[in-house]
């Protein structure tokens, strides 16, 4: 009888982990830039749309390899961590986090953009008549109004993170507990023929993420029943 | 153009959107109504957010003596004092009705709370609306009740409303005008309020600023400009004028009331109105026909002496005629341009004017 070993624990913990800090980086990241996107007017506006939401038709292995280039010791950014004392990222769990947030800024961006666009100008136009700033406005109206399309993008991020291959093999490579997550666990048994431990792994994560979208979906609907 | 103090509204705006340029310069006074009128397109409600700074035009604003915008300065929406209702209701759907009215109240320092909510609560009529806590469980009228008292407990010094009845229907907008007399009575600041409904002004307003192809084409008092036969006003299908006048005799027999006014009397249909106080009638062109004789025999209530001012031809087969009725009033008759040759009518003769229909506003 198979379960999960130590090996495949550190693995899940790992995957968990790096959604979580991806997904919360990708919220500080995301919503200035959807508010921006959806907001501006200048030309350059598509360019940016463009860039962001790149990611989705790329190959993951192409994204993989550039960063890697990118961030490698002769790569730009590579120099630049390094000048910085703070060595190179590829094949470390930080390396892992900037690929993920990459890779799943545009299931952030979108969402949060729609939903800034369908709340339109006028609610953020009354507040300002009663006396809200800039902030206060963006605080008090604009979030609490865009909550469907944050909680969209909270959830599309983690489940992206969590099933992301591509980008972790070619940037992180296969290190146990720095680099080696769900994805890459599961890999490595089939290749191993290992097809029970396999079996384990790849059923929890159907089950946890699935209970992982139910929790959200109940807590968003009680949400929105609290907040009113 | 008008000759405003260093109080009330002072604005002159220039603006050039994509279809269309706002160049407008006017004045309102410090208390009563304005109203913004003219046809959709000629720009009253692009001016109304340029006052309130939603929209950034060049130009000067000035209320009360403080400036709001002049080449240097521009000051942000959230920092004029000002209450806006829009013209759809606005209210925060995240937010209860008591949530809604008190946004802007505490953003409003306590010290320059001049409003409490109990006291716009009883104006407008708003503690069951409270009470049932929901925004969408509110009708189109009641939702617009409670944007106009969240407006006013900002302790506004000036209050803009863009066409606030024009998304309801005529059971909602019935309901919600006696509250916005009654604003107009104890409201001591100035209104702007734009409109393109000729009754909406002659019930509400003071003060007429007329607006076309983004230009003001007039203003003044309400009486004098809707007289005014060189305005587009008295050639619209219901111009007519507005007459103040007092309740001064109820006629339970017949279920009429008498209203005094300096050129004469007016009765009209009984009136809960309290003997003594001061209302307002609308005498529509189209309702008033002119004899050069006493009618005798007549059906008609109301005969007025008047004495034609001027006489203005509208199409091939009309003309209007603009008559004093006593020392301050006007009056305008639509009649048929047959019939105007066959009286022989001209200006400075004396006529008898018959009014077929008063509205009591």
């Amino acid at each position: 009888m198979h379960t999960l070993n130590p090996d495949d624990l550190q693995a899940v913990w790992l995957t968990l982990k790096l959604a979580s800090v991806a997904t919360l980086l990708l919220l500080l990241i995301a919503t200035p830039l959807a508010w921006w996107l959806a907001h501006n007017r200048k030309w350059y506006r598509s360019i940016v749309a463009a860039l962001v939401a790149l990611p989705l038709v790329l190959p993951p292995t192409v994204l993989g390899f550039y960063l890697l280039i990118l961030l490698g010791p002769e790569g730009p950014v590579g120099e630049l961590t390094r000048a910085m004392h703070l060595g190179t990222l590829p094949f470390t769990f930080a390396g892992l986090v900037v690929g993920s947030v990459l890779f799943s800024l545009p299931f952030a961006v979108q969402p949060i953009r729609n939903a800034f666009e369908s709340i339109g100008r006028r609610p953020l136009e009354v507040a300002a008549t009663l006396r809200a700033s800039g902030w206060d406005r963006f605080v008090s109206v604009a979030l609490p109004l865009a909550r469907p399309g944050f909680l969209t993008a909270i959830i599309l991020a983690f489940a992206h993170t969590v099933g992301e291959f591509g980008v972790v093999l070619m940037l992180g490579g296969n290190i146990p507990g720095e680099t080696r997550v769900l994805s890459v666990a599961i890999y490595n048994h089939v290749e191993a023929m290992e097809y029970g431990a396999a079996h384990w792994l790849a059923g929890s994560m159907v089950l946890f993420s699935f209970l992982v979208l139910l929790g959200l979906y109940l807590a968003g609907g009680r949400l929105a029943r609290v907040m009113r | 153009m008008s000759t405003v103090n260093e109080h009330g509204i002072r604005a002159e705006f220039k603006l050039q959107l994509d279809s269309f340029a706002l160049d407008a310069d006017f004045g309102a006074p410090t208390v009563g109504v304005t109203a913004l009128f003219g046809p959709s397109g000629s720009g009253k409600t692009t001016l109304l957010r340029c006052i309130a700074g939603l929209e950034r035009a060049t130009g000067s604003l000035r209320v009360n003596g403080e400036t709001w915008q002049d080449g240097a300065k521009f000051l942000p929406v959230h920092r004029r004092p000002l209450g806006y209702v829009f013209q759809e209701t606005s209210l925060f759907p995240h937010l209860s009705v008591r949530a809604n009215l008190e946004y802007g109240l505490k953003r409003v320092a306590p010290a320059e709370r001049r409003v409490s909510l109990e006291q716009v609560t009883e104006w407008l009529g708003l503690e069951r609306l409270i009470a049932r806590g929901d925004p969408a469980k509110l009708s189109g009228g009641e939702r617009q009740r409670i944007a106009i008292g969240r407006a006013l407990l900002t302790s506004p010094r000036i209050l803009l409303m863009d066409e606030p009845l024009s998304a309801l229907d005529t059971r909602s907008k019935q309901d919600i005008l006696p509250y916005l007399e009654r604003l107009h009575r104890e409201l001591n600041i100035p209104v702007l309020y734009v409109s393109h409904a000729l009754d909406e002004v002659a019930r509400l307003a003071d003060h007429l600023v007329l607006l076309e192809h983004g230009r003001v084409i007039a203003s003044g008092a309400v009486q004098e400009t809707l007289a005014r036969l060189d305005l587009p006003t008295a050639h619209l299908d219901d111009a007519g004028v507005v007459i103040e006048a007092a309740v001064s005799e109820h006629d339970e027999k017949y279920h009429l009331t008498r209203l005094d006014f300096p050129g004469g009397q007016l009765w009209v249909g009984r009136t809960d109105q309290p003997f003594g106080s001061r209302v307002r009638a609308r005498l529509l062109a189209r309702d008033v026909s002119i004899a050069t004789q006493q009618p005798q025999g007549t059906s008609i209530n109301n005969v007025l002496n008047a004495r034609i001012v001027e006489i203005r031809d509208e199409g091939p087969d009309k003309v209007v005629v603009r008559m004093t009725v006593g020392d301050e009033d006007m009056l305008l008759s639509r009649i048929t341009r047959r019939s105007r040759d066959h009286l022989a009518l001209a200006a400075g003769m004396a006529v008898y004017a018959q009014v077929k229909t008063v509205a009591l506003m």
